[in-house]
């Protein structure tokens, strides 16, 4: 009997167990401006805006470090491209969504694709450190944005329209955007990951030799996925611009960077929720840790030490050990 | 009156150059033996200048803290080796990544809580509290000299262990091919110790020898430990050579960058934009830098020759 359910475990489980726990995720998620009118108020809404859109961006990079093995260090370059997009945008008196979010993304595509084409010649820490070089010219080329705010950053006095509708002007509206790209993207990496792109992307991250040698291009796969997730990054990053309504250069810092690497890794890399967890974790942790002590760090801290050193697996992991073996 | 000005840029450069050599080479000793990423190498420089600040506090001299703070240095080391980082020499380099982020959390905030978010300062000791002149009116002071001839020679001693002792021997072996180095016998778990221990020693030196000149505050160490890593990348992870010569580099780079970048757009664009875009491109020099290093050789100027 025990044989047999061992057998079946793999195959029955790993499909629908994750499908279960996004389920629950999204539809918390969904819940969440109910409970704010009941309570939170607009305290509650803003802090689950943020939350989702850094899973947006998280999600995007386990893309990338998770089925492809590319640790970039600079992602939230791309954020902060995508958010600095419609910030100048807007400041230059374009307010249309409709013409922020192409340009936002073509700006994203255009420099994913160039200093993709050249990260991606290394591999390994060479790799890490590649992008991580990358992300500071954009971090400091944004400081000297002079007629942009520089290193002070740039208020948005007026947030986009939404396809001449100011549906993007109010906080509900926000949410639904937000929730609906985070799901769009969730939905999105999923496919990629089931399809043959993410299976060519997973092997190549075993054997780039062995992929290579069967006719892809692993440098054209993954300079597709680091695009990809370049473009995911910066929508992420005009979104922001829209709920924060302020932009400043340190969005693209390479502390952001390692933040977003460490929600990744945190939740568990390269499951289908580890990235989505991840994110949603570490910002509730950091909420509710600094609302009981000013220095919650030294608190926030060594729990990243002990789930480095005990969670193998991140949160994803701990998740399916507290399910145990069925 | 330029060359005095580049000269004066030059020694700045070789200041920083020493500070980050000595940050660099525990970080590339670690990197290169162990293959452990330690985010948290930045975070005992800062432990040592703030070691420089409680000390003197004490004992009103900067020469005693100084002593005293060595061996102190030398121990929280071992303490976090002994804690957290030995756990981790077989785990994955991002399970590191994680683990060592939360060292740097932790410690931030706790340097935070014990001295407060203010920036501090030590005052550099008496001896050496004068200026040389360079030209008339032009000043240098001595204790930035003395820096560059303390680094200098900490990376003549750390050279002649590296070269001609037992351990160094060792320690390149490591660097070179570990498991070998294990299985002729050697407790390479007492030579990453002892690697640990030093780097951790050389970063809280470079602490103390920073405190007098930059401000001790929560968080100073993490800028340094990135261009830290971009020194061990550009000369090799695991060469103390290559560190010595990418810190200098690195360091006169950034120094020199700072100057000659902008005065060198105003003669080809006018004042107000080069002025503006002067500082962004000097500061994004060294990565540039790093990212022509990568392209052209992955392995770094003075990678030791793996075998793995």
């Amino acid at each position: 009997m025990t044989d047999q359910a061992h057998m079946q475990a793999p195959v029955a489980a790993t499909p629908r167990a994750p499908l279960i726990v996004a389920s629950v995720i999204f539809a918390a998620l969904a819940l969440i401006p109910v409970l704010a009118e009941a309570w939170g108020g607009a305290w509650l809404t803003s802090l689950a805006v943020r939350a989702m859109i850094l899973a947006i961006v998280a999600i995007s990079l386990d893309l990338l470090m998770g089925q492809g093995g590319m640790v970039s260090f600079g992602h939230s370059a791309f954020v902060a491209i995508g958010a600095y997009a419609c910030g100048i945008m807007i400041t230059e008196g374009v307010y249309e969504m409709a013409l922020i979010l192409p340009v936002a993304i073509a700006a994203a595509g255009l420099f994913a694709l160039i200093s993709g084409a050249i990260c991606l010649r290394t591999s390994g820490v060479s790799f890490i450190m590649i992008t991580l070089a990358f992300g500071q010219m954009i971090y400091f080329a944004l400081g000297s944005l002079a007629q942009y705010g520089a290193d002070d950053g740039l208020t948005l006095w007026s947030g986009p329209d939404f396809l001449g509708t100011s549906w993007l002007g109010s906080d509900m509206g926000v949410y639904v955007t937000v929730f609906a790209v985070l799901l769009a993207t969730w939905a999105l990496v999923h496919r990629i990951t089931g399809a043959r792109f993410g299976r060519v992307l997973r092997a190549a991250r075993q054997n780039p030799t062995r992929v290579a040698s069967m006719g892809y291009s692993v440098f054209r796969y993954r300079l597709t996925a680091y695009v990809i997730a370049g473009v995911i990054a910066a929508i992420a990053g005009v979104l922001w611009a829209t709920h924060a309504a302020f932009i400043s250069p340190s969005l693209g810092a390479w502390q952001r960077s390692g933040d977003l690497i460490v929600m990744v890794v945190l939740g568990g890399m390269a499951t289908r929720n580890g990235a989505l967890l991840g994110a949603l974790f570490f910002i509730l942790i950091e909420e509710t840790l600094s609302s009981i002590t000013h220095d919650w760090r030294l608190i926030f801290g060594p729990l990243l030490v002990l789930i480095a050193l005990y969670a193998r697996g991140g949160l994803v992991g701990l998740l399916d050990r507290v399910r145990g073996p069925r | 009156m330029s060359s005095i000005l580049i000269l004066i840029q030059l020694l700045n450069g070789l200041q920083l150059g020493v500070i980050l050599f000595l940050i660099a080479a525990g970080l590339t000793l670690v990197f290169g033996v162990m293959g452990f990423i330690n985010l948290a190498h930045g975070v005992q420089y800062m432990l040592g200048a703030y070691l420089a600040v409680y000390l003197y506090g004490l004992t009103g001299s900067f020469m005693a803290a100084l002593v005293l703070a060595l061996p102190l240095a030398l121990l929280l080391g071992l303490v976090l080796e002994f804690l957290v980082f030995r756990h981790l020499y077989d785990r994955d380099h991002l399970s590191q990544v994680l683990a060592t982020f939360g060292v740097i959390l932790f410690l931030n905030q706790l340097m935070k809580v014990l001295f407060g978010p203010a920036s501090l300062s030590v005052p550099p000791p008496a001896f050496l509290d004068f200026s040389f002149t360079l030209v008339d009116g032009l000043l240098y002071p001595a204790y930035r000299v003395a820096l560059i001839v303390a680094g200098l020679l900490v990376a003549l001693g750390l050279w002649l262990v590296i070269t001609r002792t037992r351990v160094g021997m060792l320690i390149r072996a490591g660097a070179t091919n570990p498991d070998m180095v294990s299985a002729l016998g050697v407790n390479v778990r007492r030579l990453f110790l002892i690697v640990f221990g030093f780097g951790a020693m050389l970063a809280g030196f470079a602490g103390v020898m920073a405190a007098p000149l930059y401000s001790v505050e929560p968080g100073m160490g993490d800028n340094l430990l990135i261009v830290a890593f971009v020194v061990i990348i550009i000369g090799g992870a695991g060469s103390i050579r290559g560190a010595f010569v990418a810190a200098l580099l690195v360091g006169l780079v950034d120094t020199l960058g700072r100057t000659l970048v902008t005065d060198g757009l105003r003669l080809v664009m006018d004042p107000s934009s080069a002025n503006q875009i002067g500082p962004a491109i000097a500061s994004m020099l060294i990565y540039v830098l790093m990212a022509l290093v990568l392209f052209w050789r992955p392995e770094g100027l003075f990678a030791p020759k793996v075998a793995r």
